[in-house]
């Protein structure tokens, strides 16, 4: 059942007075119902639309155009790979493939455990340290092989 | 020869809180501003000759001007969306210097008026927005935000504004429909933000370093601002420069510095062995140059405009011999109409034909005819939207085409890259 934690409805309602509209707080209160869950479903938008009494097709439209919205259940490490210009240069793709391979999983899907997910995203504002990817909003620079499979390894002793 | 002005202290780790950046002369431009009239202000940017740093290069103190004189509350907005690809220069300066960008503010927010400031900031840089949030926090409780700032009367509230993943967002109508709680779509310009913007009241937008320059402008004077750059392109710009360089980073020079001296001196150069292709100047929606093109250019919005290109937001990508410009076409094109918001037809239809054909041609399918079909669908996107999303997807389609036919004919022909020896799925899997 859909149950956002208290401090994060309370959060939703000062971000409501926060700017000169409450429509303004659809964004935030998605990003505050993503990161408890990892992604927002449609029970979710339902409890927004009450909570903020704002029509459930505005808060939708809201949530499907911007990509940071997962709308489907995402691991707890979304690993998100920059594959513009620089990166590309800099073997941003052939990381790509190197990460899918050592989890198992496809771009844009969830490894079966549901610890991680991998998505191949636009420039990152990064591309002096190409390449580049970020696990949830954390960046990594300069990225190879050997610093992928650190990554991971102390990823996965996280529980 | 770097020239620092708006990146000075950005190695100091203590110019990033409020003290370090008191000791360094941070805030002391507000009691000058204070000073000034507004108008007065706004004379002096217009003199110094201050273009936006965001992509268009517009005048910043005529944009200012444009507000209408009719008592109606406005808004500034600081564009800190920075999505053009090979852009990171705003994130540096917010990184190194958030307190700098306030100042810009304030001093900004009282040139034009207005006392309710955003930093509208791409979602995905969550860790400054934390950090302009400590900043504005600090500014706040040392007076230099809220009513009667310093004993002047004039009120100032500056807040941040989180996005979520829209390269469109960087587009000021779009910022302005995201800030508002839609999706961030743009809209038909006149009217435009500075008449009629965020929640339809007069909105002043303007990029980062933009606003930051400002204080610059006020803390050394109009002439010792023009002492740098050419006659129509003032004073210094921070450029991104990324890709197939020694050194890439963020470089401050002034405007009209030669890319090649940027790319040799500053840069480092090359790396070994390798030999300079071609150049993308202003972010990947600059029209590319050549080698020989980019050797002779200097870096200001004139030189840029008479080979063809533009400044846009100072990306410089660097593209050696060994790269494959076909593949390089399809990687970008790939992002445009990702990025398509859809509202034209011309933009939304466009960008997926013109990727479709650069994908085609990647995988070894494309046929003679594709090459022509790709400049004459980005011919037919330009100049017919909304906002300059299709042209900045058509742009670089047209030059690529144009400067490297040699290597699109030879994909077509053979079916893999004339550089790679293979197909893009030979390559990558
Ligand atoms: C598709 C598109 C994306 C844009 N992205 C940005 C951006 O990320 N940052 C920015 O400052 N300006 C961006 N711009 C330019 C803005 O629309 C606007 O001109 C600029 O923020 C004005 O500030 P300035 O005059 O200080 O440059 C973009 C424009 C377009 C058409
Ligand atoms: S040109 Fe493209 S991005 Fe811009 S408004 Fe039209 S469809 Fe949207
Ligand atoms: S291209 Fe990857 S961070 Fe810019």
């Amino acid at each position: 059942m859909f149950q956002l934690a208290n401090e994060r409805v309370e959060k939703i309602k000062s971000e409501m007075k926060r700017y000169e509209t409450k429509q303004s707080a659809i964004i935030p209160a998605l990003y505050q119902v993503q990161e408890q869950y990892g992604w927002v479903s449609k029970e979710a938008i339902d409890f927004l639309s009450e909570l903020m009494e704002i029509p459930v097709a505005e808060i939708r439209e809201v949530f499907t155009f911007y990509t940071m919205f997962n709308q489907k259940p995402t691991g707890k490490f979304h690993l998100q790979v920059c594959t513009n210009i620089s990166c590309s240069m800099a073997g941003g793709r052939e990381l790509t493939d190197y990460i899918c391979k050592k989890l198992n999983v496809k771009a844009g899907e969830t490894s079966a455990d549901g610890k991680f997910s991998v998505s191949k995203v636009e420039c990152l504002g990064s591309c002096d340290t190409a390449p580049v990817m970020q696990n949830n909003f954390e960046y990594h620079e300069n990225l190879n092989e050997a610093k992928i499979d650190q990554i991971i390894e102390s990823l996965q002793k996280l529980n | 020869m770097e020239a620092k002005i708006i990146s000075e202290h950005y190695t100091k780790d203590e110019f990033i809180g409020i003290d370090g950046y008191k000791k360094h002369g941070g805030y002391e431009q507000i009691a000058n501003a204070f000073k000034m009239q507004p108008k007065e202000i706004i004379e002096m940017v217009k003199a110094a000759g201050l273009r936006g740093r965001g992509g268009a290069g517009f005048p910043t103190g005529m944009k200012w001007s444009f507000l209408p004189d009719n008592g109606e509350e406005r808004y500034l907005l600081c564009n800190a969306d920075e999505g053009e690809p090979g852009t990171f220069k705003d994130r540096k300066m917010m990184e190194r210097a958030p307190h700098q960008l306030i100042e810009g503010m304030i001093i900004s927010g009282y040139a034009v008026n207005s006392h309710k400031g955003y930093i509208y900031v791409r979602g995905e840089y969550r860790h400054i927005i934390e950090l302009l949030e400590k900043a504005i926090k600090e500014a706040y409780d040392a007076g230099y935000l809220g009513k009667n700032i310093q004993g002047s009367g004039f009120d100032f509230d500056l807040d941040v504004y989180s996005g979520a993943g829209a390269y469109i967002c960087g587009e000021e109508t779009g910022m302005i429909s995201s800030l508002e709680g839609y999706k961030g779509q743009p809209k038909l310009k006149p009217p435009f933000p500075a008449v009629q913007g965020y929640l339809k009241k007069p909105t002043i937008v303007n990029n980062v370093e933009t606003l930051a320059s400002v204080k610059y402008i006020l803390r050394d004077g109009v002439e010792a601002y023009r002492k740098y750059g050419t006659e129509k392109s003032t004073g210094t710009k921070l450029f991104s420069v990324s890709g197939d360089v020694q050194r890439p980073g963020t470089y401050e020079v002034p405007l009209g510095y030669p890319l090649k001296q940027l790319i040799e001196e500053e840069c480092g150069g090359l790396k070994p062995g390798r030999k300079l292709k071609a150049v993308i100047p202003g972010g990947s929606s600059a029209p590319i140059l050549n080698a020989e093109e980019a050797y002779k250019v200097n870096m200001d919005y004139e030189s840029l405009q008479s080979v063809g290109s533009m400044l846009g937001s100072g990306a410089v990508i660097v593209i050696d011999d060994t790269r494959c410009m076909v593949d390089l076409l399809d990687v970008t094109l790939h992002f445009y109409h990702h990025e398509s918001c859809g509202q034209c037809t011309p933009c939304r239809e466009g960008t997926g034909w013109i990727n479709k054909i650069a994908n085609k041609i990647v995988k070894g399918e494309g046929r003679v005819q594709d090459i022509d079909l790709l400049e004459t669908v980005a011919k037919n996107m330009m100049g017919k939207t909304i906002c300059a999303l299709s042209d900045a997807a058509a742009m670089p389609t047209i030059s690529f085409v144009q400067k490297f036919r040699d290597e699109f004919e030879f994909y077509v022909r053979e079916g893999r890259s004339k550089v790679k020896g293979q197909t893009y799925a030979q390559v990558h899997g």
